[in-house]
Formats: structure tokens, sequence, C-alpha cells
């Protein structure tokens, strides 16, 4: 059973006690624990249950590899489901939770998946569930997602918060073993400013668990005073918590903090996003142990070799009384010997190699333990928790000679290289026979900016398995970055290692090497996702040869430790099944993140209320204390309406029309876009960019102007009014002030950049205030102030005074068609000019009106709206605005594109006006009007569509706007329009304009 | 996520603060041209595996645009350069030059 | 200029940094040739600096003026007296082709003042904030998180950040929540 060992325990602090609990049950860990360590202190081996057979799942690792020991944390708004045991540190308070089981870990249901194992193969899905169609959608898919998957996904708003932050640095250091120290010393030397993450709360790596002598001094004092020495200098900065998670192009990396998952608070942000840029980025990631197949390998109690005696060393923890250890290499005696000091039995050392006579095979037989050679597991015994091993030679098929009982098999196929964050980029690997293992080539690295290679592997990572070696690649790892990144390193001693040394491993995918179905059925490679060696070889058998396609046919790898250990067996296993070399088969590609990160620390701060930007006119606070029902115009809330109690919202924006048409009322149209274009070529500029001639346009007058595309597509329009010779004010729609002012300074300087034009975007600078309606210009001469009569200010003019007492320039212009007066000022001062139109008004029975009283309004008068009528494919002469667009001009942009043979067709869809049959029926926008006959997609034949429609108040029947192929030679016929099941709208073509065609209300 | 130099600010940014506007160097045609010319002009666009150039506008910077000589292939980036040039100037085709003597040229 | 309002009425946070609408400012863009006689003289006349280099912003007495880009500057000047600065300067350069206008009122601006401040703006903007990199007198036209945004340290540990107005109150917002107590990475 496991427990915690009275001695022992390099991270955790034995006098600081914390509660937990796991499925309800309070237990007891040390600060300093993980949750993995801590439940094993606890003797819960067993702590999940499997994707797909819901076998018993313990803990395997000691790390961010573990695939089985997943579990949900917290609850509300903390809830998180599979969360990694060995990567969960402990605290007082922590709640955990098993996952994929019903009705619970003990005893799940779902285990009779188990029993059929052979019904449920590879690909099982694929073959399965063909048919009928209807049924996977409403049958099968709901039962597998409701017995296969991990944990549920939160119900709650997560209640802590994220956040990112952008660091510049010159050598950036992934990991804080030795290698990633021994870099940092190196780089720290040459005065570069470096960062050094490292993903656990613990520096040192492997070094806080095996011995051995560096420069002289025992590990663990190099290590603490290496640290030291880093903590002294300015330019090295030490983080830990904090995982390297993906290195991207041009020196780009993210470095994932968990703030406070090891103390969770309310006052600091739970994890933050480092967006690192860095000249180079040293990845010191280490290694990562392979385990063995061998049948009954996801058995609990079956653990990496390395976790095993990490969990003694670290956490004084061990992971059962008897261990029998399985492996192809020297490294797995350490923990052989490990356990040993420790005083726990280990009844055998099951070599698969021929021989093993190296430094330590020969400490452990000096320590009195049994080393078999050549041995291998037939099966492991047990079925919740490991009670013994079947021993077998790993040259046969699997004849069992003996079984030793044990509650633990600390396996170890040997290691590979942490490659993950030199491929993100396309960092190239090289196949290392003697090793069996996939390493970095360095002489093709990942490329930056300036086309070298960015990224430098150091120590493990680049396949120097041997310490020594791991510590003279380092060094100079640290030292080639500082310099890369334009810093002298400083040619110092790199540290002597001296640590025991190894014997070649032997490369062993399958165990027995004959092993027969029987025991390849359950031997597991994907010990999340359930995928086995034979599923493997089945891939193999039916035809998926591409490592890709194996990994998707199975999903071997695809789970959310993404194969960390897995792959390379399954790799090893496709090769062998395809007759082909490892290097040949290829590995599948390395993504990032490197493990799974927050979503939320993705979203960062972008949340709740900060989650998009919204634009506020200078008069929002006053139409939010007025009950404005909001509505968003780009970026921008308008009010759509003012509702008033009792009032429907349909009734309130009646209300406004009918106020406006009748009496006066106010508008805030400050959203709409200004941009002032200045210079001796003004004129001459927009002259290009409006297909209406501006440069005629008067000084003091305004004129209606359309901006199109290249393609010759009607984009934005707004009203331009003169101000001086050489200056325009150019208005715009309300979504279209960046974009043309972005537009104007793209042709500007990317065209015509011999015009003498400046432009500036003022759109924010004013406040705009339309005052409309028969009484508007009482309302204004009562304001006082400068002349507002039609003789001084006509229609389609504007003037530059003052209005009680505020600067202000009015544009006699109307989208309403009413008399209609929009008034620009200062827009710290429009709130208080607002004040005083309502109070000015007050006689007149002034009220405001929104977004959608405007709209009906200027559909009564066939005004487009841009959005609307347009889509991006619609030209002005498709919009009866042709009387818009130049004629004299010699170019303007757009003028090319509508020369073409189909922009000039009759037939091309315009717009026409619309009455329904029955005047009290509206159109639904967008309904498309059918002309009878079927297309060869055996659908209605359309001829159009609705593109505004509304009630209208004034006119007492509803109305519409549509562009309708051939429309303006369609006047009078009746079209159809289907608009549900078995329902259709008749409506007659009409003129779109529908009110007050002479336009007599606006010009008084 | 590429770095590029505003050749306007001087600054060295990232890509967000950018805007990507194409590829560079296009000759316009306007009103009575070609069917064919304009078409090309206003469609066809080059999409090689290797030497590019385009243009960017530093949107959240200067409100500058200029224009990158970039290979697609590796994201190396040869050079920024301003954005009033209808061809690619001389030392900005001596590096490509240096670094891609393969490369047929500025076309 | 009784009626002129700020949006947030000079809200204050006080966080691990704090956060303050810096009220109304005189704001007037200018541009035109940078290297030109008049336009030294016309930012003279108005501010009493000389212009300023690529990327930084001088202040004296009468106000501050930014380098925005090659032909573009921002003046910051009293408020009331922008538009008696935009005039001066319309005559100073009447012979020359340029372009002035007063922008107070499109603006919103905000000081952060404290150890941190760069850290609050590090975490928005895709800048290298660091002493070393980002000095005295140092001006970045960026974005903040989502926002675009400009801003700048007259001394070692004030940063002050303008933006549009209509997202004033969300800049002041996100300001706020990244100044939270507690919350900064102390790296910078």
């Amino acid at each position: 059973m496991s427990t915690r060992l009275v001695a022992g325990g390099s991270v955790i602090d034995r006098e600081t006690l914390v509660s937990f609990t796991f499925n309800g049950k309070v237990f007891n860990g040390h600060k300093g624990d993980t949750l993995a360590s801590a439940l094993l202190a606890n003797g819960q081996t067993l702590v999940g249950r499997s994707f797909k057979y819901h076998r018993p799942r313990g803990i395997m690792a000691s790390g961010v590899e573990e695939p089985n020991a997943l579990v949900s944390l917290g609850d509300a708004g903390r809830f998180e489901p599979n969360q990694r045991t060995t990567t969960t540190e402990v605290f007082e308070g922590l709640t955990a939770t098993s996952q994929n089981h019903w009705p619970s870990l003990e005893f799940d249901i779902g285990a009779i998946n188990n029993k059929i194992p052979r019904l449920l193969p590879a690909g099982f899905y694929y073959k399965t569930f063909m048919k009928p169609q209807w049924a996977w959608k409403h049958l099968f898919e709901p039962i597998i997602r409701q017995s296969a998957g991990l944990g549920n996904a939160p119900k709650e708003a997560d209640s802590d918060r994220y956040e990112y932050f952008y660091a510049y640095v010159d050598v950036l250091i992934v990991g804080g073993g030795m290698a990633g120290l021994a870099a940092a010393l190196e780089a720290g030397k040459s005065g570069a400013k470096v960062l050094l993450i490292e993903q656990t709360a613990n520096l040192g790596g492997r070094l806080a668990v095996d011995d051995a002598l560096i420069d002289g001094r025992p590990s663990d004092v190099w290590l603490e005073q290496t640290i030291a020495e880093l903590d002294a200098v300015d330019n090295v900065t030490i983080r830990t918590r904090m995982m390297g998670s993906g290195v991207f192009d041009h020196g780009y990396a993210m470095g994932y903090e968990r703030i406070n998952d090891h103390a969770p608070d309310n006052t600091a942000p739970r994890h933050r996003l480092w967006r690192i840029r860095a000249k180079r980025i040293v990845t010191a990631t280490g290694a990562l142990e392979r385990p063995i197949a061998f049948a009954g390998n996801d058995i609990p109690g079956v653990m990496l070799a390395s976790a095993v005696r990490d969990y003694v060393s670290m956490f004084g923890v061990s992971a059962g009384d008897s261990t029998v250890v399985i492996t192809n290499n020297d490294d797995a005696y350490r923990t052989a010997i490990t356990l040993k000091k420790a005083g726990l039995d280990v009844p055998a050392i099951l070599d698969a190699r021929p021989e093993a006579n190296g430094p330590l095979p020969t400490e452990a037989r000096n320590l009195g333990i049994r080393v078999e050679t050549g041995k291998a597991i037939a099966s492991v015994k047990g079925y919740k928790c490991v009670s013994g091993v079947e021993v077998c030679d790993q040259a046969g098929e699997g004849t069992i000679l003996e079984t030793i009982p044990c509650d633990v098999v600390a396996m170890s196929g040997g290691w590979s290289p942490v490659v993950h964050l030199w491929s993100h980029c396309g960092g190239k690997l090289n196949w290392d026979e003697a090793n069996a293992m996939f390493s970095p080539d360095p002489t093709r690295p990942p490329l930056g900016a300036d086309g070298t290679g960015f990224v430098v592997t150091a120590g493990t990572a680049s396949g120097e398995l041997q310490a020594t070696a791991a510590m003279q690649n380092a060094s100079s790892a640290g030292r080639q970055a500082a310099t890369e990144a334009g810093f002298n390193s400083v040619d110092g001693a790199t540290p002597v290692v001296i640590a025991n040394d190894e014997d070649p491993m032997l490369p062993i995918w399958v165990m027995p090497q004959g092993a027969p179905y029987k025991l390849r059925s359950k031997s597991w490679l994907d010990f999340q996702n359930d995928v086995k060696v034979s599923d493997v070889r089945l891939a193999a058998q039916e035809g998926f040869e591409s490592v890709e396609h194996t990994k998707r046919y199975t999903t071997l790898g695809m789970a959310t430790d993404q194969g960390k250990l897995s792959n390379i067996n399954g790799l090893a296993i496709l090769a062998d099944s395809l007759n082909a070399p490892i290097p040949q088969v290829g590995t599948t590609t390395f993504r990032p993140p490197y493990a799974p990160i927050s979503l939320g620390s993705i979203a960062g701060e972008a949340r709740g209320k900060l989650f998009k930007p919204i634009r506020k006119s200078p008069i929002d606070s006053w139409q939010a204390e007025h009950n404005a029902i909001w509505e968003r115009v780009s970026d921008w809330r308008r009010p759509y309406t003012y509702r008033r109690d009792g009032e429907t919202t349909e009734q309130a924006v009646t209300r406004e029309i009918n106020n406006t048409r009748n009496g006066v009322s106010i508008l805030d149209a400050s959203t709409l876009g200004k941009i002032l274009v200045k210079g001796p070529d003004a004129a001459k500029f927009l002259d290009l960019v409006y297909t209406n001639m501006m440069s005629s346009l008067k000084v003091g007058k305004c004129r209606y102007g359309l901006m199109c595309n290249e393609n010759g597509f009607l984009f934005d329009d707004g009203v331009v009014a003169r101000l001086a010779e050489d200056e325009f004010l150019c208005h715009t729609t309300s979504g279209g002030s960046d974009t043309v002012h972005g537009w104007l300074e793209e042709w500007l300087q990317t065209e015509w950049w011999d015009l003498q034009v400046y432009t500036a975007n003022v759109t924010e600078q004013f406040a705009q205030i339309a005052v409309v309606g028969p009484n508007a210009r009482n309302v204004l001469e009562k304001l006082g102030g400068m002349d507002v009569s039609s003789e001084a200010l006509a229609f389609m003019s504007f003037g530059d005074g003052e209005l009680a007492g505020i600067q202000a320039r009015p544009f006699r212009i109307s989208f309403s068609g009413e008399l209609s007066y929009e008034i620009a000022v200062p827009a710290a001062q429009g709130q208080a000019f607002w004040d005083k139109v309502m109070e000015a008004g007050e006689e007149f029975g002034m009220m405001p009106y929104g977004t959608e009283a405007l709209h009906v309004m200027r559909a009564e008068k066939g005004f487009i709206m841009i959005g609307d009528e347009t889509d991006g494919t619609v030209i002005p002469q498709d919009l009866k605005l042709g009387w818009a667009v130049s004629k004299k001009k010699a170019d303007f942009i757009g003028k090319r594109a509508q020369e073409r043979s189909h922009l000039q067709r009759e037939d091309r869809k315009q717009l026409v006006g619309l009455l329904t049959e029955n005047p009290q029926d509206v159109l639904p926008d967008g309904a498309h009007a059918v002309e009878g006959g079927k297309n060869r997609y055996g659908q209605e034949n359309m001829i159009g569509h609705v593109t505004s429609t509304y009630f209208s108040p004034t006119l007492g029947h509803s109305i519409a706007m549509a562009l309708i192929k051939g429309g303006s030679k369609r006047m009078g016929e009746v079209l159809t329009f289907p608009v549900g099941k078995d329902r259709v709208i008749k409506a007659t073509v009409v003129d779109p304009v529908f009110y007050d065609k002479e336009g007599a209300r606006q010009n008084v | 996520m590429l770095i590029l130099k505003c050749p306007y600010c001087g600054v060295s940014a990232e890509e967000t603060e950018f805007t990507p506007g194409g590829e560079a160097h296009l000759t316009r045609y306007t009103s009575g041209s070609e069917d064919q010319a304009f078409t090309d002009y206003l469609f066809a666009r080059k999409n090689p595996r290797g030497v590019h150039f385009e243009r960017w506008r530093h949107v959240f910077g200067c409100g500058k645009w200029f224009h990158t000589a970039r290979c697609t292939a590796t994201l190396e980036v040869f050079g920024t350069y301003t954005g009033q040039t209808s061809t690619p100037p001389d030392n900005i085709i001596a590096v490509i030059k240096a670094k891609r003597p393969e490369w047929e040229g500025f076309k | 200029m009784s009626n002129a309002a700020f949006i947030l009425n000079g809200a204050a946070f006080e966080g691990a940094v704090t956060v303050t609408e810096a009220g109304l400012r005189g704001m007037i863009t200018l541009r035109g040739d940078l290297g030109s006689e008049a336009m030294e003289k016309a930012v003279k006349a108005s501010v009493g600096v000389a212009l300023p280099k690529q990327r930084k912003i001088k202040s004296g007495k009468r106000g501050a003026v930014a380098w925005m880009s090659p032909d573009e500057l921002l003046l910051l000047v009293d408020y009331d007296q922008a538009d008696m600065l935009v005039a001066k300067m319309k005559s100073i350069l009447a012979e020359e082709h340029h372009l002035v206008v007063n922008v107070s009122d499109a603006r919103s601006m905000f000081t952060l003042s404290g150890a941190g401040a760069r850290e609050v703006l590090a975490k928005g903007a895709p800048v290298d904030l660091s002493h070393s990199v980002f000095g005295k007198g140092a001006i970045r036209r960026s974005r903040i998180g989502q926002i675009a945004a400009a801003f700048w340290t007259l001394d070692g540990e004030e940063l002050e950040v303008v933006c549009f107005r209509s997202v004033g109150a969300f800049m002041y917002d996100w300001l706020s929540t990244a100044a939270a107590k507690g919350s900064l990475p102390e790296y910078l």
C-alpha cells in the first residue's frame, strides 16, 4: 500500500499540514505536496477511470506527462475538470473528485466495456454507427457522449480573473533544471537580459532526485549556490510555476504562469499568460521517461520508474511496499537503489537486455537486489491494483517462468527528450538509433525574422541523456544564445559533473518480443484514450500507413496529454507493423500548447465589461438615464428607442416618428464619421474617391456623396461640406469612420502620393445633434445666437457660429425628409447643448428619438442605408443613385469597374419600393421574391430580396425596399414572397420614395 | 506572429500593430483600360513560395503604409521600405540577392 | 467653457497603481513638413519648445509636443487655449501645406502613477516598457488590449495615456482592472 515514509521529501514541509478532500473524503497532505503525492501518501492509488473501457486508473507519472490521474477540482465558479493531480499543488480546502465513472469510482457500470474490448477496437465508431444515418445524431452520439469523455464542463462562470503580460528579453530559458540553470549562468554573465521559467514550483529538475557531483559539490549544494548566484544578478530573472507553453514565429513564446493555483485568493489574477519576445530561446526542457508496452501495464500501481523515485525523494512517499522494476536501461536501477535505501522492498529488477553490468546494476546487486536479465513481464496481475507480475523471457512469446508478488511495477522504456518547443515553430528532428529517440537537429532550427535559428536546446532536451554531457551542452547553449542575441559571452569553465556512467539501452517496443494477441490487446500505449498495441497493429493492417492517419484512426496521442508517453511507442509499433524504419514513418506534429492551459488565460482580461470595447457618444449617460433601449451600431451603442413607462418598444418608435413628423424631436447623430481633408489638392483628391464631383461644391455648401471600391461597389456614403477652398469635412456612416479614414490615407500614401492632401479623423471631436421636425427652426431661434433662417442657412448649406452660447456648426441636411439641422458642437459640450435644446424645445413637445425611428423615416423617404440596401455587390446605379455618379470625370475609384459588361446589365438587381397587398402585412427582412419554376437544385427561382421593411406610422401601411432583378422595369408588377410554411405575401412594385416625393418638407 | 520594423516610426513591433494590405507594387488600371489588364489588376495576385513583396500599414502606430520584402516559406524579413515607390529599392534587392542567390529578381 | 465636461469627472482608482482621469486637456493635431522653418516657429510660438525627435515628447511651461509620425505632431496645451493656438499656427503656416485642428474633445486622457505604472500598461500593450527602452520623454502609439492608444512618460514613474473619447470609460475600466492591488507581476 502506498504511504508516507517517516523520512525524506526534499520539497515538502512536514511541519505544515494541509487538509483536502477527494470524493468527499478528508485527507491530509503537507505543504509542497502535489495532489498526486498527497493521494499516494493517503493510500489512494485508484484515482480515475479510463476514457473508453472505464478501466481503473492510478497515478503513473510525477509531472506534466501524467495521462491517467485526472480529476475535477473545485466547485461552482472554480470548478475545473481534467486537472492533472501531478501538477496540482495541494492547499488547505482543495476539493477533488474523480471522473468518468458511474455510480462510483469503486464500482463503475461503464466498466462493462472492458469485458468486450474485442467489440470496441480502433475505428469502432466509424465501422459501427454508419447506418441508419439518422441514428448517429439521435441515438448513438448521445449515448457515446454520455459514456465517454472525461470530466464535466463547468456550469458556472469562472470566478477568477486572468491577464496577459508582454515581456521582451534577450534570452528566454525554458526549464529550471540543471541545464536551464547552467545556461542561465552562462547567458547571464554576458549581460544579456535573461528570463528563466520553470513550470513546477521547484528548481532543479532531476537534480532534486538523482545524485551527482558537480564541480566537486553534491548536486543539492550546487543547486542552492547556483540559484543564489542567479538571484544576485540584475539581468537574470527566474520565475517558477510558469510553463513555456509554445514557441511561435520570430522569437515569440508563450509563458503560462499559474499565479495562485496553489493558494487561491480573490485579489491576484489566477493565471497570467506571458507573451514573450526573445532574441533567443533556450529550451532546457529535459526528457520524459517512456512506458513499456506489456499486458496490464495500465493497472494502478504500474508507474514510470522515475516517478516512483520522485515520490520517495521529493515527497517522502512510497508508491507501495514492494516494487518490481522492469527496464531496458540503467537509469531505472536508480529507482531500485533509492527504494532499497529508503527501506522498501524490491523483489527483483527485470532487465530486458541480455546483460547489465554497469556501475548502477552493480550497485543494485551489491545492495542485495535480485537482477534478472533477458527477462520481461508477460502480464501484470490485478485489476484495481497490482498484486504481482508474471515473468517471462523477453525473447519468447510469454511463457510464464514465475510469478513475483508486488504492489508496484516501476517501468522504464528509456527516455525521450522534450522536443516540443523546439518543434513548434519548425525545428527538425533526427532519429537517434542508440537511444531510440528523436532529438533536435541543431543544423535545422526554427528560423527567425533575420533568417537565423532562434531556438537553442540545452541539456537532455538536446538528446544528451548523460549528466556530464548534458551539462557541457547546456553551458554552451547558454553562451551560444547570448552571443547570437548580440552579447559577448564569457568563455568560462563548464561545471564538471560526475555521475554514474550508463550502459546503452536496448529498444523494447513490445514485451515479450513475440507477444500474442491476448497480451497485445492488454498492452496499453495511450493510457488516457485506451489505445493498445493491438489497435495500432489493426490500423496498419487496414491500410493506415501514415502516422497522422493512424493517430486519427486509433486516437493515439489525441488525449489531453497529447501522447507525451505514447507517441514514440505507438510510432515504433506502427513502423514494426509496416516493416519500415522508425524515422521513415516519422513523427506526428508537435503543436502548442505543450500542456493544456486554461481557457481563461487565453481570454485574458477580455470578459464581462472588458469583453469588447463599446464606443459611447457624449450623450450616452443621459440616454442611459432616459430608458434607452440599446442597439449596437458597429462598435457604438446607440438608443434604438427611448421607451416610456407602459409603452411597448413598437409604440415608443411610433410615438417618436409621429412627434418628429408633426412637431420636433432630437437625435444624437454624434457617431457619424467626420474626416477633415485639407490641402491644395483636396478637391482633386475627393473627385477621385467620391463617385460624384466634389470640386464643384461651393464653400459653405453640402453635398451627398458616394464612395465605391475598385470593384465598383458602393461601401460608404455621407454628406461632404466644403469648409474652405482647400478644406472639406467628409461625413461617413457610423461604422465607417475608421475604414474611410484608412481608405483615404491608403490612396494618398500608396497611389497618389504626389497629391498635397492631409486628412484627420475628427469624428469624436464633435457631438452632432440633429433637431428635426417642422418646429426645428423655432427651437433653434429660441436658443439664441446665429441666424438659422432659410435665407441665412438654406437647405444643403452649413454655418459657423454660436447657439445657446456654445460654439456650433449647424448643417442643413436631412435624413428624415423633415426640416432638419444637424448641429456639431465640441464633444465636451455636447451634453450641455443637448440639455439646452431639450429645455428650449419643451414648449414644442421636444423628445429624443432613436435609430429605429430614424430608419423608418429614411425608408419612408426612400433613402438607402449602407449595409441594408448594400451588401458589397451593389453599385450606385442599382440603387437609383446614378445621378451621383459623375460621367464627366476621367477617373474615380470604381469607375473602371463600373464599365464592365456585367455591371452594365439591365437585369441587375435594382432598388424598388414595395406595397403589400394587405397594408398591415409587414414583409420579413430578407424575404425572397420568387417567380415560379425551380432551379437545378430543386429550389424556387428567386429574383431578389427585401432589404428594408417597416410599418410606416406616417402612411398607415407597411413599406419595404427590395433589390429585384430588372426591378426598374417591373413598376406595378405584383411579386410573390413565400414567408413561411404555406404562407405568401404579395406586394406591388412601386417607386421607393413613399413620402413627400418633391422634398417640400425638408426644403423650407 | 511576425515582427516588422516600421520604416516611418522606426519601431520593431509585433504583427497585431499592423494590418496587411496584400501584394505590393500593383499597377492601377483605370477607365478605358483593356479588360484583361484591369482583371489582372483587380484579381490576379502572386502567391510565391519564397521572396514576396507586400504592403503593410502601421495601423495602431503612426498610421503609415510601407512595404515589406519577406520570404513566405521561412518568414524571413529581408527589409521594410517606403510606401511611396512602385518598385523595390536597390538596397532591398541586394539583400535578397545575397540571401537568395537563386531568386529571379523583381518582376 | 464652463459647459465642458469630461467623461468620468476626474474619477480615480487607487490600486497597486493609481489611475486618474486627467481631465480636459487641450490637444492639437498638426500635420505638415516637420523640417520646415515655419513649423518650428509654429510649435515654438504655441508651446515654447523645439520639435521633438522621432518617438519623443518634449515639454515646456506652456505645454508639450509629441512626435506622432513623420508628418504629424500632437500638441498638449491648456484646454481653453486650443482654439486660439490653432488660429495662431494657421497664420504662421499660411504659406505652406499643413493641417492644424483642435482635437481636445476627441480624446480621453489618464495618468498612471506609482512604481508599477509600466507593468499595468505591459498587460495590454505589445511594447517593451522596461526603463532602459522606454525612458523619460518616450512616446509610443500602439494598442492597450483592444484599444488604440498613445502613451508617454514625462518623468520616470508617471505615465500618461490618451485614447479616443468614446472608449474612455472602457479604458478606465481596463486600466483599473489591470492596476488592481496584488496583481502586478513585479518584473519590469
